[in-house]
């Protein structure tokens, strides 16, 4: 039961999410002031063009092995080589270096980028606070509604980014989209999916409440920033088809395109994100139809949600054995994972708006 | 000779040089995955090739004259084709389409109410749209999961799934058994690769390699053969491939629980007043179904009592009348008849054998007692009332079947009605309930008396009031429909001296649904084993890593050092880095005289490996540029069907 005390911090939470907004969209400001800033800067196109190493620099350092010197054929990728490479266009993608950024090597877009992502890590603290107190104030995992749910599922987002952040993996390029999108997300939340709703019933009162819905959320996120990769992807790659087949790109877009990854360390970002999330999602459907065993009494119904977590499951599979396939690697493969991150969002909003299913409890 | 010939010869010979460091670096990625053959990009012109070919069903030939002939060619024929069907099946690229397929038509049963998930719906959805319904059942659109199609398309999976699996497991047993395969002649064309100069025995750098690999679990074997000669070739990450094949064959012990499950099932309901029992068999069921291989006799001896039913309500103005607890306090016994307590609540059924009891809904019971016109008790019992909406608005009916009517004659008095826990009434929605806990209890009724039809011999729903034959009572004096309010205690005299109706009392009941369901542990630990084979098969690498020492022309030991990865990942070059760094207290380098190069182009100073190092690096850009097309167009071919 919500008390006074609860709704107070009810209240308070809807400020967290609301400073988080705000300061979201500085930090939106300031990503694209990046890109812009870093589109003017000319050392960048050349950069780009130019720089050997990119994000392929030698896996040791030099010091570590005195005199040992990893050479690697092309790419990480180990079986490019041996292998031919029917990815895309030309195996001389597999040289194609990473753009350098979204500053593209300018100092003040540099400096703006790093003024978003401090300012992004500000957001997600609120963001993780108006959570928490959320929880708090329901005194309940904070994911019993579509609000709640929505407001968990772009927390992970910008906390996966800022953990690949901190792990000193090159992904700055994916905060402008993320932002975009967690600001869309929150903007729906607060105005269509609000719910004061503080109750579970008893059905959603269960132990794997706590294990099914966060997993569920968590590959939710990881698997939004595998398709944003996967689709980045696609633009780079044909992007880089028109260059090796001698066009010149110009333009705005291709100055964007420019300063991305490399198609292959897109498509590659996308995979390892992706595989390692499909485990987890595996088990996350598999705690469902335990805590559908116990609920229901059948730990598989095809209810409509049921039905969409196995689509988006069997779609993921397919993008597996995709890049496992010849023939079906780099695009095939890449539209496979949108497609699956597609049936992710149908699951989630779609069926809880618009079919009958035993999961509606989405209290919209 | 004209300088086109030279050109030519020297072509010729570069085109078979390269042809075989194709077959060399094959063979060295040759077996990293027991995935099929003919989806390897890799080895070509090896048996993989006829593999592609469209139409290699046939095998042509000549077809003899006669019957004979015919005959021959007829078998011939039919056993190309079915090893041609068996062999797209069970490929990679089939399996991708099925699954595809799979996907795809899992989605117009999330869409078009499902008759075995939503019976209700399924029917209202025939009643409103009639035409297009007959279209529906033609293509078993109301049955979507249970369909001939949907059913072929899993079974071809599955099917194609065991042929994949099965080979692919014998052959990663002939692996395990194997030795990781020799290394290739030019170490430097592997994707990590790194070479350095030092003064120790080539022997003994090998054997030291050896242990340093095998330290580090790597199954390594010293081998002399091969074209490159002695070295030591390790592989390590088997378990990945092991992963692999647990999940496959766990899908397929999954569906085989799943099927046992449909076949061997049963589930009934039991609604079950307060101070009532259960005991299990089935004609104490309200409703009972089964899978078709069930056996009724086997149902497990048990019963229980209701002792009580607890529920909660929210009051809060957000969520007036969520219900915050639903808790069934029973006494069950089994065969021996030891009675013991237990709590079941929505998520926590209670466990008996192979049955569970599960709690799924709750009411109320209005305890009512009716007196005939003589003044003598013609009935008595709990009523059980069934919920409408959230609040437990309640409709339900009391059959009162063996009655006197004022004139002595046997009658039957029916009642229908409500039961509302907190009641209200207004002109839109009637008499209706505010809220699931009974603040302001009222029992509104109607009066028929007449025949019941409960001797008809049809089957009678008893929370139904057949009135075809029955007369509604009418108020003596206003000649209005009789219809009364009752508050518990409350009691109402009927219209012409008929008799009286008391509601002495409320009462809860709760209905339990119990089921038993043949292979749910097969389930839970075939898809347990599914995750962990997958966590294995997607996170772990397979690789391979060779070691190779020999005398350099300048007298030094020069040590190679290779790796090679299954999937792409940044740790194998590292850990080749790594180990390098393991075998130098072993193998010392020694500086490089001619140049103050630094580190990174040590291996620069030796010219003629230089040049021949470059020379490959461009040949392997240009093979792959020009195998790029012959390769694409054999993976477009592979497709067609
Ligand atoms: C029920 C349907 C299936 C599902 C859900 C499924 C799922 C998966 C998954 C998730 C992987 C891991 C991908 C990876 O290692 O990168 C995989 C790999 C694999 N699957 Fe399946 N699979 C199914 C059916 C099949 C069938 C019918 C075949 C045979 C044609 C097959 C052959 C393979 C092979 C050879 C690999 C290993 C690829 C590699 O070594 O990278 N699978 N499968």
């Amino acid at each position: 039961m919500i008390l006074a005390a609860g709704e107070e911090l009810a209240d308070l939470s809807n400020t967290l999410v609301y400073s988080a907004m705000a300061v979201y969209a500085i930090a939106f400001l300031a990503f694209v002031a990046e890109w812009i800033l870093g589109g003017r800067s000319k050392v960048a196109r050349t950069a780009a063009a130019l720089t050997g190493e990119g994000g392929e620099a030698a896996a040791v350092p030099a010091q570590a092995v005195p005199g040992v010197v990893v050479t690697k054929g092309g790419t990480t990728s180990v079986l490019e080589r041996p292998k031919v490479v029917t990815r895309s266009g030309a195996p001389g993608r597999d040289d194609v270096p990473d753009g350098p950024g979204a500053s593209g090597g300018d100092v003040r877009g540099d400096t703006y980028g790093r003024i978003a992502v401090s300012l992004t890590v500000l957001a997600f603290l609120l963001h993780l606070g108006a959570v928490v107190v959320r929880a708090v104030s329901v005194e309940r995992g904070p994911w019993g509604n579509m609000y709640e749910f929505s407001t968990a599922f772009s927390m992970t987002v910008t906390g996966a980014f800022l953990a690949f952040l901190a792990a000193r993996r090159n992904v700055r390029w994916l905060g402008l989209p993320l932002v975009t999108t967690v600001l869309l997300d929150l903007g729906l939340a607060v105005t269509v999916l609000y719910t004061e709703s503080a109750q579970l019933v008893p059905a959603l009162d269960s132990i794997w409440m706590w294990i099914h819905v966060p997993l569920a959320i968590v590959c939710g996120g990881l698997f939004y920033v595998g398709a944003i990769s996967s689709g980045l992807f696609l633009l780079r790659d044909r992007h880089e088809a028109k260059g090796a087949a001698g066009e010149e790109a110009k333009g705005w877009s291709a100055s964007v395109l420019e300063r991305l990854p490399s198609s292959v360390s897109l498509d590659k970002f996308a995979y390892r994100i992706n595989a390692a999330v499909f485990p987890v999602w595996t088990f996350t459907i598999i705690a469902g139809a335990i805590w559908a065993e116990n609920a229901w009494g059948r730990y598989w119904g095809w209810d409509p949600k049921e039905v969409w977590a196995f689509i988006t499951w069997v779609a993921y599979a397919a993008y597996l054995h995709a890049r496992a396939t010849a023939g079906w690697k780099g695009r095939k493969a890449a539209y496979l994972a949108i497609v699956g991150f597609v049936c992710f969002l149908i699951n989630y909003y779609g069926v809880n708006i618009f079919f009958d299913s035993l999961h509606s409890y989405g209290g919209v | 000779m004209t300088d086109d010939t030279q050109q030519a010869e020297a072509k010729a010979g570069a085109e078979a040089r390269r042809d075989a460091e194709r077959s060399d670096d094959a063979e060295a990625l040759a077996g990293l995955s027991t995935a099929p053959v003919d989806e390897e990009d890799g080895p070509r012109g090896g048996e993989g090739a006829g593999d592609g070919a469209a139409g290699a069903g046939s095998f042509g030939g000549r077809r003899e004259p006669g019957a004979r002939g015919a005959l021959a060619w007829l078998g011939r024929e039919c056993a190309g084709w079915a090893r041609w069907f068996w062999r797209q099946l069970t490929s990679m690229r089939v399996a991708l389409i099925l699954l595809f397929l799979l996907a795809l038509a899992s989605i117009p049963g999330s869409m078009i109410p499902q008759d075995n998930v939503n019976a209700p719906l399924a029917e209202d959805f025939r009643e409103r749209n009639p035409a297009l319904s007959e279209f529906y059942e033609t293509f078993q659109l109301f049955n979507v999961y249970s369909s001939v199609w949907f059913s072929a398309i899993y079974l071809l999976l599955f099917i194609s799934l065991i042929g994949c699996i099965v080979p692919r497991a014998w052959q990663f047993v002939g692996q395990l058994r194997a030795r990781p395969p020799r290394a290739p002649r030019r170490l430097s064309r592997m994707p990590a690769y790194t070479t350095w100069r030092t003064d120790a025995a080539p022997d003994d750098v090998l054997a030291a390699a050896q242990r340093r690999l095998r330290r580090r679990r790597f199954r390594a074997d010293l081998r002399e053969d091969g074209p490159g000669g002695a070295h030591v070739a390790a592989e390590k990450g088997y378990l990945r491939e092991a992963g692999n094949l647990v999940f496959h064959l766990a899908l397929v012990v999954m569906l085989v629980a799943f099927a046992a499950g449909r076949l061997w099932y049963s589930e009934g309901g039991k609604l079950v007043v307060q101070g009532e029992g259960f005991s299990n068999t089935l004609t104490q069921y309200d409703d009972f179904e089964s899978g078709t291989l069930f056996d009724v006799n086997e149902l497990e001896p048990f019963g229980f009592r209701l002792d009580e039913f607890h529920s909660d309500f929210s009051r809060e103005s957000v969520d007036l009348g969520t219900p915050t607890l639903f808790r069934a306090d029973v006494t069950w016994w089994d065969q021996e008849g030891a009675e013991r307590a237990a709590e079941i609540e929505v998520n926590d059924p209670l466990h008996v054998g192979d049955s569970r009891v599960r709690l799924l809904g709750h009411g109320y019971a209005p305890v009512v007692t009716v007196t005939d016109a003589q003044g003598e008790l013609a009935f008595h019992g709990p009523v059980p009332f069934l919920p409408q909406d959230t609040a437990l608005t309640s409709t339900g009916v009391i059959k009162v079947s063996t009655y006197t009517g004022p004139d002595g004659e046997p009658d039957q008095l029916g009642f229908q009605g409500f039961f509302n826990p907190t009641y209200n009434i207004d002109a839109e929605r009637g008499p209706h309930s505010t809220f699931p806990e009974p603040d302001l209890p009222v029992l509104t009724l109607n009066a028929f008396h007449g025949d019941l039809g409960v001797n008809s011999g049809l089957p009678q729903n008893v929370y139904q009031l057949d009135t075809s034959d029955m007369e509604q009572l009418r108020d003596e004096e206003t000649g209005d429909l009789f219809r009364f309010n009752l508050v518990p205690g409350q009691s109402v005299e009927l219209p012409e001296g008929m008799g009286t109706l008391t509601f002495d009392r409320l009462e809860q009941w709760a209905s339990f649904q119990i089921t038993t369901k043949a292979g749910n542990e097969w389930a839970l630990a075939s898809s347990l084993a599914a995750v962990v084979g997958l966590a294995g098969s997607l996170l772990l690498q397979r690789r391979r890593v060779w070691v190779r020492a020999f005398t350099g022309d300048d007298g030094h030991t020069v040590v190679e050092m290779a790796s090679l990865g299954r999937t792409e990942s940044a740790k194998v070059p590292e850990e080749l880095a790594d180990l390098a760094e393991r075998l130098q207290p072993d193998a010392p380098l020694v500086p490089d005289e001619a140049a103050g190069t630094p580190a990174g182009t040590a291996d620069t100073a030796d010219t003629a490996e230089t040049a021949d190092t470059a020379e490959t690096a461009e040949a392997a850009v240009d093979t792959a540029a020009d195998t790029e097309e012959p390769a694409e167009s054999a993976a477009a071919e592979g497709a067609r069907p």
